[in-house]
Protein backbone atom coordinates (compact mmCIF):
# COMPACT_ATOMS: atom_id res chain seq x y z
CA UNK A 1 0.00 0.00 0.00
CA UNK A 2 2.76 2.43 1.08
CA UNK A 3 4.74 0.81 -2.50
CA UNK A 4 3.59 4.26 -4.65
CA UNK A 5 6.01 6.20 -2.14
CA UNK A 6 9.01 3.50 -1.80
CA UNK A 7 8.84 3.54 -5.82
CA UNK A 8 9.30 7.25 -5.93
CA UNK A 9 11.86 7.36 -2.96
CA UNK A 10 14.04 4.86 -5.03
CA UNK A 11 13.60 6.84 -8.01
CA UNK A 12 14.46 9.96 -6.23
CA UNK A 13 17.47 8.30 -4.82
CA UNK A 14 18.07 7.36 -8.86
CA UNK A 15 18.26 10.88 -9.91
CA UNK A 16 20.24 12.41 -7.43
CA UNK A 17 23.15 9.46 -7.55
CA UNK A 18 22.84 10.07 -11.45
CA UNK A 19 22.77 13.98 -11.09
CA UNK A 20 26.19 13.70 -8.67
CA UNK A 21 27.77 12.53 -12.13
CA UNK A 22 27.26 15.62 -13.81
CA UNK A 23 24.05 16.64 -15.83
CA UNK A 24 25.02 14.37 -18.70
CA UNK A 25 24.41 11.07 -17.01
CA UNK A 26 21.23 9.65 -18.10
CA UNK A 27 19.57 7.11 -15.22
CA UNK A 28 18.54 3.99 -16.56
CA UNK A 29 18.34 1.64 -14.08
CA UNK A 30 18.08 1.28 -9.83
CA UNK A 31 18.97 -1.95 -8.31
CA UNK A 32 17.50 -2.06 -4.73
CA UNK A 33 17.13 -5.17 -1.96
CA UNK A 34 14.46 -5.80 0.03
CA UNK A 35 14.55 -8.28 3.05
CA UNK A 36 11.64 -10.71 3.82
CA UNK A 37 10.62 -8.41 6.72
CA UNK A 38 11.30 -5.24 5.39
CA UNK A 39 7.16 -4.70 4.71
CA UNK A 40 7.38 -4.25 1.36
CA UNK A 41 5.68 -6.46 -1.20
CA UNK A 42 7.96 -6.69 -4.44
CA UNK A 43 5.24 -7.30 -6.76
CA UNK A 44 3.60 -4.17 -5.11
CA UNK A 45 6.60 -2.32 -5.57
CA UNK A 46 7.38 -3.44 -9.16
CA UNK A 47 4.04 -2.05 -10.36
CA UNK A 48 3.96 1.02 -8.66
CA UNK A 49 7.62 1.78 -9.78
CA UNK A 50 6.01 1.32 -13.23
CA UNK A 51 3.17 3.38 -13.01
CA UNK A 52 5.20 6.03 -11.73
CA UNK A 53 7.60 6.41 -14.54
CA UNK A 54 5.27 5.06 -17.29
CA UNK A 55 5.08 8.02 -20.10
CA UNK A 56 7.45 10.06 -18.19
CA UNK A 57 11.20 10.66 -19.41
CA UNK A 58 12.13 7.76 -16.57
CA UNK A 59 9.34 5.18 -18.45
CA UNK A 60 12.85 2.93 -19.63
CA UNK A 61 14.22 3.15 -15.87
CA UNK A 62 14.91 -0.71 -15.12
CA UNK A 63 14.30 -1.51 -11.46
CA UNK A 64 16.15 -4.42 -10.34
CA UNK A 65 14.61 -6.39 -7.31
CA UNK A 66 17.26 -8.68 -4.98
CA UNK A 67 14.60 -10.41 -2.19
CA UNK A 68 17.17 -10.67 0.79
CA UNK A 69 16.09 -13.53 3.29
CA UNK A 70 15.72 -13.65 6.89
CA UNK A 71 19.10 -14.03 8.43
CA UNK A 72 19.22 -15.64 12.18
CA UNK A 73 22.14 -17.10 14.27
CA UNK A 74 22.20 -19.58 16.59
CA UNK A 75 22.56 -19.09 19.93
CA UNK A 76 24.36 -21.87 20.90
CA UNK A 77 26.71 -22.87 17.71
CA UNK A 78 27.09 -19.22 15.87
CA UNK A 79 26.09 -21.15 12.56
CA UNK A 80 24.25 -18.38 10.55
CA UNK A 81 21.06 -19.93 8.67
CA UNK A 82 18.12 -18.01 5.86
CA UNK A 83 15.05 -18.49 5.31
CA UNK A 84 12.93 -16.46 2.39
CA UNK A 85 9.92 -17.33 4.63
CA UNK A 86 9.83 -13.99 7.22
CA UNK A 87 7.99 -15.93 9.78
CA UNK A 88 7.94 -18.14 11.69
CA UNK A 89 10.97 -18.31 11.91
CA UNK A 90 13.04 -17.60 15.35
CA UNK A 91 11.79 -20.78 16.77
CA UNK A 92 13.21 -23.03 13.59
CA UNK A 93 15.66 -25.09 15.24
CA UNK A 94 19.53 -24.51 13.92
CA UNK A 95 19.67 -26.75 11.17
CA UNK A 96 23.53 -27.59 12.27
CA UNK A 97 22.57 -28.83 16.28
CA UNK A 98 19.34 -28.15 15.94
CA UNK A 99 19.26 -25.48 19.20
CA UNK A 100 16.10 -23.49 18.86
CA UNK A 101 17.20 -20.22 20.39
CA UNK A 102 18.38 -17.85 17.65
CA UNK A 103 18.57 -14.03 17.06
CA UNK A 104 18.22 -11.92 14.20
CA UNK A 105 21.14 -11.05 12.51
CA UNK A 106 19.49 -9.17 8.91
CA UNK A 107 16.05 -9.66 6.66
CA UNK A 108 14.68 -6.02 6.93
CA UNK A 109 16.57 -4.42 3.96
CA UNK A 110 15.06 -1.51 2.15
CA UNK A 111 18.19 -0.60 0.58
CA UNK A 112 19.26 1.05 -2.45
CA UNK A 113 22.11 -1.12 -3.94
CA UNK A 114 23.34 -0.01 -7.26
CA UNK A 115 22.96 2.90 -10.14
CA UNK A 116 23.03 2.51 -13.43
CA UNK A 117 23.97 5.55 -15.64
CA UNK A 118 24.46 5.75 -19.38
CA UNK A 119 27.68 8.94 -19.30
CA UNK A 120 28.42 10.42 -22.79
CA UNK B 1 26.96 2.12 -19.23
CA UNK B 2 28.50 3.16 -15.63
CA UNK B 3 26.77 1.00 -12.71
CA UNK B 4 27.31 3.36 -9.79
CA UNK B 5 27.33 1.05 -6.39
CA UNK B 6 25.40 3.41 -3.53
CA UNK B 7 24.52 1.40 -0.53
CA UNK B 8 21.68 3.68 1.43
CA UNK B 9 18.64 3.06 2.76
CA UNK B 10 15.78 3.72 0.17
CA UNK B 11 14.18 5.63 2.98
CA UNK B 12 17.16 7.74 3.47
CA UNK B 13 15.91 10.95 3.57
CA UNK B 14 12.93 9.97 5.94
CA UNK B 15 16.00 8.73 8.18
CA UNK B 16 17.37 11.47 8.25
CA UNK B 17 14.82 13.46 9.48
CA UNK B 18 14.21 10.28 11.87
CA UNK B 19 17.87 10.67 13.34
CA UNK B 20 17.26 14.47 13.89
CA UNK B 21 14.10 14.38 15.70
CA UNK B 22 15.29 11.10 17.86
CA UNK B 23 18.55 13.75 18.74
CA UNK B 24 15.76 16.60 19.65
CA UNK B 25 13.90 14.25 21.53
CA UNK B 26 16.81 13.03 23.56
CA UNK B 27 18.30 16.58 24.15
CA UNK B 28 14.75 17.63 25.56
CA UNK B 29 14.64 14.47 27.72
CA UNK B 30 11.04 13.26 25.65
CA UNK B 31 10.40 10.01 25.43
CA UNK B 32 8.56 9.42 22.31
CA UNK B 33 6.25 6.12 22.00
CA UNK B 34 5.24 4.83 18.05
CA UNK B 35 1.53 3.12 18.97
CA UNK B 36 0.63 1.58 15.43
CA UNK B 37 -2.75 -1.19 14.98
CA UNK B 38 -4.75 -2.21 12.66
CA UNK B 39 -7.79 0.13 12.39
CA UNK B 40 -9.77 -0.59 15.48
CA UNK B 41 -7.46 -2.35 17.59
CA UNK B 42 -8.25 0.57 20.26
CA UNK B 43 -5.14 3.15 19.89
CA UNK B 44 -7.50 5.90 20.44
CA UNK B 45 -9.56 3.95 23.32
CA UNK B 46 -5.74 3.02 24.87
CA UNK B 47 -4.72 6.53 24.47
CA UNK B 48 -7.66 8.04 26.52
CA UNK B 49 -7.56 5.78 29.08
CA UNK B 50 -4.09 6.53 29.67
CA UNK B 51 -4.28 10.17 29.07
CA UNK B 52 -6.93 10.30 32.38
CA UNK B 53 -4.89 8.82 33.99
CA UNK B 54 -1.83 11.58 33.68
CA UNK B 55 -1.68 14.41 36.57
CA UNK B 56 -2.95 17.77 34.68
CA UNK B 57 0.21 19.15 35.70
CA UNK B 58 2.41 16.63 33.60
CA UNK B 59 4.03 17.34 30.45
CA UNK B 60 2.17 15.16 27.65
CA UNK B 61 1.38 15.55 24.25
CA UNK B 62 -0.51 13.67 21.60
CA UNK B 63 0.07 13.50 17.21
CA UNK B 64 -2.74 11.19 15.98
CA UNK B 65 -2.64 10.50 12.75
CA UNK B 66 -5.55 9.55 10.38
CA UNK B 67 -6.39 9.30 6.30
CA UNK B 68 -9.16 11.33 6.82
CA UNK B 69 -11.20 13.84 10.02
CA UNK B 70 -10.05 15.25 12.80
CA UNK B 71 -11.81 13.06 15.38
CA UNK B 72 -9.27 10.94 17.24
CA UNK B 73 -8.10 14.61 17.92
CA UNK B 74 -11.04 15.43 19.34
CA UNK B 75 -11.28 12.51 21.64
CA UNK B 76 -7.66 13.12 22.85
CA UNK B 77 -8.42 16.32 23.21
CA UNK B 78 -11.08 16.07 26.30
CA UNK B 79 -8.03 15.24 28.27
CA UNK B 80 -6.85 18.44 28.57
CA UNK B 81 -2.93 17.92 26.97
CA UNK B 82 -1.86 19.61 24.34
CA UNK B 83 -2.96 17.21 21.14
CA UNK B 84 -2.59 17.40 17.02
CA UNK B 85 -4.52 15.51 14.20
CA UNK B 86 -2.20 14.89 11.23
CA UNK B 87 -4.79 14.33 8.52
CA UNK B 88 -2.38 12.50 5.82
CA UNK B 89 -5.07 12.61 2.90
CA UNK B 90 -5.21 9.28 2.10
CA UNK B 91 -0.98 8.59 2.82
CA UNK B 92 -1.29 5.30 4.92
CA UNK B 93 1.33 5.71 7.38
CA UNK B 94 2.81 8.54 9.34
CA UNK B 95 6.42 9.97 8.20
CA UNK B 96 9.65 11.70 9.25
CA UNK B 97 8.58 15.24 7.77
CA UNK B 98 4.99 14.78 9.17
CA UNK B 99 6.15 14.66 13.10
CA UNK B 100 8.77 17.73 12.19
CA UNK B 101 6.39 19.75 10.69
CA UNK B 102 3.95 19.26 13.08
CA UNK B 103 6.53 19.68 16.51
CA UNK B 104 6.87 23.14 15.16
CA UNK B 105 3.80 24.47 16.74
CA UNK B 106 5.01 23.12 20.35
CA UNK B 107 7.53 24.12 22.29
CA UNK B 108 10.03 20.84 23.02
CA UNK B 109 10.64 21.93 26.47
CA UNK B 110 6.90 21.90 27.23
CA UNK B 111 6.56 17.65 26.55
CA UNK B 112 8.28 15.23 28.87
CA UNK B 113 6.15 12.36 26.66
CA UNK B 114 5.19 12.34 23.36
CA UNK B 115 2.61 9.59 22.22
CA UNK B 116 2.48 9.35 17.95
CA UNK B 117 -0.61 7.50 17.43
CA UNK B 118 0.03 6.29 13.93
CA UNK B 119 -2.46 5.42 11.19
CA UNK B 120 -4.61 2.33 11.29
CA UNK B 121 -2.39 -0.30 9.29
CA UNK B 122 0.13 -3.11 10.19
CA UNK B 123 2.05 -2.80 7.26
CA UNK B 124 2.86 0.45 6.10
CA UNK B 125 3.65 2.38 8.78
CA UNK B 126 6.59 -0.26 10.37
CA UNK B 127 8.61 0.91 7.42
CA UNK B 128 8.96 4.72 8.90
CA UNK B 129 10.95 5.39 11.24
CA UNK B 130 9.72 8.65 13.27
CA UNK B 131 12.37 8.93 15.47
CA UNK B 132 10.71 7.26 18.69
CA UNK B 133 12.13 5.84 21.47
CA UNK B 134 10.04 2.78 20.87
CA UNK B 135 7.30 1.28 18.77
CA UNK B 136 4.33 -0.33 20.38
CA UNK B 137 1.91 -2.67 18.40
CA UNK B 138 -1.55 -3.32 19.75
CA UNK B 139 -3.16 -6.54 18.49
CA UNK B 140 -7.13 -6.94 19.84
CA UNK B 141 -8.31 -9.96 21.04
CA UNK B 142 -11.64 -9.72 18.35
CA UNK B 143 -8.47 -10.14 15.41
CA UNK B 144 -6.65 -13.30 14.77
CA UNK B 145 -3.98 -14.82 17.04
CA UNK B 146 -2.22 -15.75 13.49
CA UNK B 147 -1.37 -11.78 12.86
CA UNK B 148 2.16 -11.82 14.67
CA UNK B 149 2.97 -14.37 11.94
CA UNK B 150 0.76 -12.78 8.41
CA UNK B 151 2.40 -9.29 9.86
CA UNK B 152 5.49 -10.17 11.27
CA UNK B 153 7.43 -7.20 9.96
CA UNK B 154 5.59 -4.72 12.66
CA UNK B 155 6.20 -7.45 15.62
CA UNK B 156 9.64 -7.88 14.52
CA UNK B 157 10.09 -4.08 15.29
CA UNK B 158 7.95 -3.34 18.20
CA UNK B 159 9.54 -2.81 21.99
CA UNK B 160 6.19 -4.06 23.39
CA UNK B 161 3.19 -5.95 22.15
CA UNK B 162 -0.36 -4.68 24.30
CA UNK B 163 -2.99 -7.43 23.70
CA UNK B 164 -6.45 -4.95 23.91
CA UNK B 165 -9.72 -5.95 24.84
CA UNK B 166 -9.22 -9.03 26.54
CA UNK B 167 -12.36 -8.69 29.00
CA UNK B 168 -13.92 -10.30 25.77
CA UNK B 169 -11.74 -13.26 26.01
CA UNK B 170 -15.04 -15.19 27.39
CA UNK B 171 -17.28 -14.18 24.11
CA UNK B 172 -14.18 -14.33 21.54
CA UNK B 173 -12.60 -18.02 20.17
CA UNK B 174 -9.13 -15.84 20.26
CA UNK B 175 -6.50 -17.84 21.97
CA UNK B 176 -4.35 -15.21 23.96
CA UNK B 177 -1.07 -18.16 24.63
CA UNK B 178 -1.29 -18.90 21.02
CA UNK B 179 -0.83 -15.36 20.35
CA UNK B 180 1.52 -14.95 23.10
CA UNK B 181 3.65 -17.49 21.32
CA UNK B 182 3.19 -16.19 18.08
CA UNK B 183 5.06 -12.78 18.30
CA UNK B 184 7.64 -14.28 20.40
CA UNK B 185 8.33 -16.20 17.48
CA UNK B 186 8.81 -13.45 15.60
CA UNK B 187 10.68 -11.31 18.17
CA UNK B 188 11.65 -13.14 21.05
CA UNK B 189 12.45 -10.17 23.00
CA UNK B 190 9.04 -8.43 22.71
CA UNK B 191 7.58 -7.47 25.59
CA UNK B 192 3.70 -8.31 26.27
CA UNK B 193 1.21 -6.94 28.46
CA UNK B 194 -2.89 -7.49 28.02
CA UNK B 195 -5.18 -4.60 28.81
CA UNK B 196 -9.28 -3.59 28.95
CA UNK B 197 -9.33 -0.25 28.76
CA UNK B 198 -13.07 -0.70 29.90
CA UNK B 199 -12.86 -2.27 32.43
CA UNK B 200 -9.28 -0.76 33.48
CA UNK B 201 -7.77 -4.53 33.64
CA UNK B 202 -4.26 -4.14 32.90
CA UNK B 203 -3.84 -0.24 33.14
CA UNK B 204 -1.99 -0.93 36.12
CA UNK B 205 1.09 -2.74 34.40
CA UNK B 206 0.76 -0.46 31.83
CA UNK B 207 1.43 2.30 33.45
CA UNK B 208 4.15 0.78 35.47
CA UNK B 209 5.81 -0.26 31.62
CA UNK B 210 5.69 3.29 30.82
CA UNK B 211 7.05 4.70 33.89
CA UNK B 212 9.83 2.73 34.02
CA UNK B 213 10.40 3.87 30.45
CA UNK B 214 10.23 7.20 31.43
CA UNK B 215 13.18 7.17 34.41
CA UNK B 216 15.33 5.07 31.76
CA UNK B 217 14.74 6.97 28.89
CA UNK B 218 15.48 9.95 31.53
CA UNK B 219 18.95 8.93 33.17
CA UNK B 220 20.12 7.79 29.59
CA UNK B 221 19.19 11.39 28.23
CA UNK B 222 20.68 13.00 30.97
CA UNK B 223 24.09 11.08 30.77
CA UNK B 224 24.16 11.87 27.21
CA UNK B 225 23.39 15.72 27.65
CA UNK B 226 26.07 15.73 30.83
CA UNK B 227 28.75 13.69 28.28
CA UNK B 228 28.10 16.54 25.84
Amino acid sequence: MHEVGIATSILEAGHATAAARGSEAKLIGIGVRIGVLSGVDIDALRFAFECITAETEDDKVVLTTEKCPRVNRCDNCGNEFTSLQASPFTDAPCPRCQNTSTSFVSGDQLDIAFVEVEEP
Amino acid sequence: MTVVRVEQKVLNENQRIALDLRRRFEENHILCLNFISAPGSGKTTLLECTLAGFRPEEKIAVLTGDLQTENDARRLARYGFPVQQIVTGGVCHLDGKMIERHLEAWSLDDIDVLFIENVGNLVCPSSYDLGEEAKIVLLSVTEGEDKPLKYPSIFHKAALLILTKVDLLPYVPFDIEAAKANARQINPTIEILEVACSSGKGMDQWRVWLDQRRSKHHAASSAQSERQ
